[in-house]
């Protein structure tokens, strides 16, 4: 067991070390001069100088990788161009609305999902299993942004029950106007995480249910909610809960765009200014922050198996 | 798991040999899903590839009819700067299918070429499958946006930047085919009357992996018009010179009180397209990969 631990630790370097050595390329392989497209068209030749020296793109690659990862792995994401503030800081300054509206996405999305998906797999075949389904296609077809704005027409604009946009803190405006705010993102961000989650909890609990326990369940006469509850969807959880691990990066670019649409000011928010700005930096140091995040994320959650599943031993 | 389904889907995809055995498309045309996803697919392009040709010019500015209602002027109103939304929607439709074929034709293509040389050659497995572990912890819309902020942004750097992510999909897809194929029988046979690799690859290998990839690259290509849109609508997409229905919704944005429409007809269309594309690519995992059907359904 605690070799596996080990092992698995191990084993998110070199995916890290490869992340870093691509973002790291993405800036030096990039066709034409990246500072003169950072500076823009208006740029003199002296700003696309400093602009250069400021990414370190006048040293050898070698030196240039060298000093990179050593402040990389001191925890220094990069200067922003334009404020000459530390990438962290920025970070730090916007990570609250993205960590809560991921937070309340994730908890939505698996109260609802998760027994949508079982009912669907309990009735396959049904019209409530085709609907799931249906949905599910649905859910994956309809851009985020779009769902968004309809939303926004239909809940803020046209019935006035929910306000338009922004975003307000929990611990600063107070619970209720946070709420108010986070309720139409979080649901547009949660359509496509849903399709998701109950897509894998119904193909995993069909497959749970024609194991020969739940015949045995059945025999001995427990309740049909009971074999549900307590033999299927305990069995079916891994692959659930994975699904909800890699699907972390879906909701990372969701986040970016549901940001935009209902103005929030958070790490999405800060890309698109970044990008607006040219200040690639920001751009760079972010990507780095939400890879490790997820890296980091499904490290936990494969080794939580190792102790919420018995079976599962190496 | 993956061992089982190589298996499967080559006993499900009898490749004619000699025989003639229409099988594959005939069949797959049969399932309800794929028959009326192909019709609606088939609509949208024609309208696509024609309606250029029959409505307004989609840049033409019209100031004094700036922000008109949908029938007031044109089918689809018109927007901040007079423009006709209609044949901006039309002339949208083409970027979007452009972008969604090249994008799984490319990823496809060079994930296909990896994977291959992940599964048959042991050496590159470990290097190439590192690789791909790293490329598919980066959220894909960021790399897109720092790709496209990088290199500027025009058609070619916008499909790229959405093949980049899509790629190790589809290495780790043709990678675990090879691996499974590779302990058949036949291709132990093959080897052992002295089969060159090529040829094992070509005969062997290559047709078990045409079932999975034909499904994976619709999936791909539905996946390439929403990411295309979402960049667009992110102002880091095609740019705006070129109509596309992520820029058209992209300047819908400061207007959307005054007229949702400039946002919701495009939004409409893409969403009614990646659906019709992916519902032909379910039907298809339906009828050519019946191990993962059998999950799914």
């Amino acid at each position: 067991m605690l070799t596996y631990v080990l092992k698995r630790v191990l084993m998110t370097i070199p995916v890290m070390v490869v992340v870093a050595l691509f973002v790291f390329l993405l800036l030096r392989l990039a066709p034409g001069d990246p500072a003169a497209v950072i500076a823009g068209d208006y740029a003199t030749a002296e700003d696309v100088q400093r602009i250069r020296e400021q990414l370190g793109l006048s040293q050898p690659i070698i030196v240039q990788f060298f000093n990179w990862s050593l402040q990389l792995m001191q925890g220094d994401l990069g200067t922003s161009i334009f404020s000459n503030k530390p990438v962290t800081e920025l970070i730090a300054q916007r990570i609250e609305p993205t960590m809560l509206l991921a937070l309340t996405t994730i908890l939505f999305s698996i109260l609802v999902a998760v027994p949508l998906g079982t009912i669907a797999a309990f009735r396959a075949g049904s019209w409530v299993d085709r609907s799931v389904m249906l949905f599910s296609v649905g859910g994956f077809s309809v851009p985020v942004f779009v769902l968004g704005y309809i939303l926004i027409y239909v809940f803020s604009l046209n019935l006035r029950i929910l306000p338009v946009q922004g975003y307000r803190s929990p611990f600063e405006d107070g619970l209720g106007p946070f709420l108010a705010h986070i309720t139409l993102p979080t649901v547009t961000l949660s359509v496509i995480f849903i399709a998701l989650i109950a897509r894998m909890t119904r193909a995993s609990v069909i497959e749970v249910l024609e194991e020969d326990y739940i015949r045995t369940a059945r025999a001995k006469g427990q309740s049909e909610f009971k074999v549900l509850m307590r033999h299927a969807l305990r069995n079916a959880a891994v692959p659930i809960v994975t699904v909800v691990g890699i699907g972390i990066a879906l909701l990372i670019g969701g986040v970016v765009v549901t940001e935009s649409v209902y103005n929030i000011p958070g790490l999405g928010r800060l890309v698109l200014d970044a990008v607006l700005a040219r200040d690639y930096p920001i751009i760079q140091g972010l990507i780095l922050f939400f890879s490790f995040l997820y890296i980091l994320l499904n490290l936990l959650i494969d080794l939580t198996y190792t102790f919420l599943d018995p079976r599962i031993r190496y | 798991m993956a061992e089982q389904s190589a298996h499967d889907t080559a006993a499900a995809t009898p490749m004619p040999k000699g025989i003639k055995d229409p099988s594959v498309f005939q069949l797959a045309l049969r399932n309800k899903s794929v028959f009326w996803g192909s019709i609606l697919l088939a609509l949208i392009v024609v309208i696509a590839a024609i309606g250029p040709f029959l409505t307004l010019d989609p840049v033409a500015l019209n100031p004094m009819n700036r922000l008109k209602a949908p029938g007031e002027a044109g089918l689809f109103g018109t927007d901040q700067l007079g423009r006709d939304v209609f044949s901006r929607v039309v002339n949208g439709a083409r970027v979007s299918l452009i972008v969604g074929l090249a994008v799984a034709a490319v990823a496809v293509a060079i994930g296909l070429f990896l994977g291959l040389i992940a599964g048959y050659i042991r050496v590159m497995d470990a290097l190439i499958m590192r690789v791909m572990d790293g490329l598919m912890s980066i959220p894909a819309i960021l790399l897109a946006i720092a790709m496209i902020s990088l290199s500027g942004a025009t058609l070619a750097t916008v499909v790229i930047a959405i093949v980049i992510p899509e790629i190790p999909r589809v290495v780790r897809l043709v990678r675990s085919v090879v691996l499974t194929v590779r302990e058949e029988p036949y291709v132990e046979a093959a080897i052992s009357v002295g089969t060159p690799v090529p040829l094992i690859m070509s005969r062997h290998v290559l047709p078990n992996t045409i079932a999975p990839l034909i499904v994976q690259a619709t999936y791909i290509c539905g996946s390439a018009m929403l990411t295309e849109a979402i960049l667009g609508f992110l102002g880091a997409g095609i740019p705006p010179e070129i109509p596309s229905w992520g820029n058209i919704m992209s300047e819908g944005r400061t207007f959307f009180q005054l007229t949702p429409w400039i946002i919701f007809f495009p939004g409409i269309c893409l969403a009614v397209t990646v659906l019709a594309v992916n519902i032909v690519g379910d039907g298809l995992r339906d009828t050519l990969d019946p191990r993962i059907a059998r999950n799914m359904r």
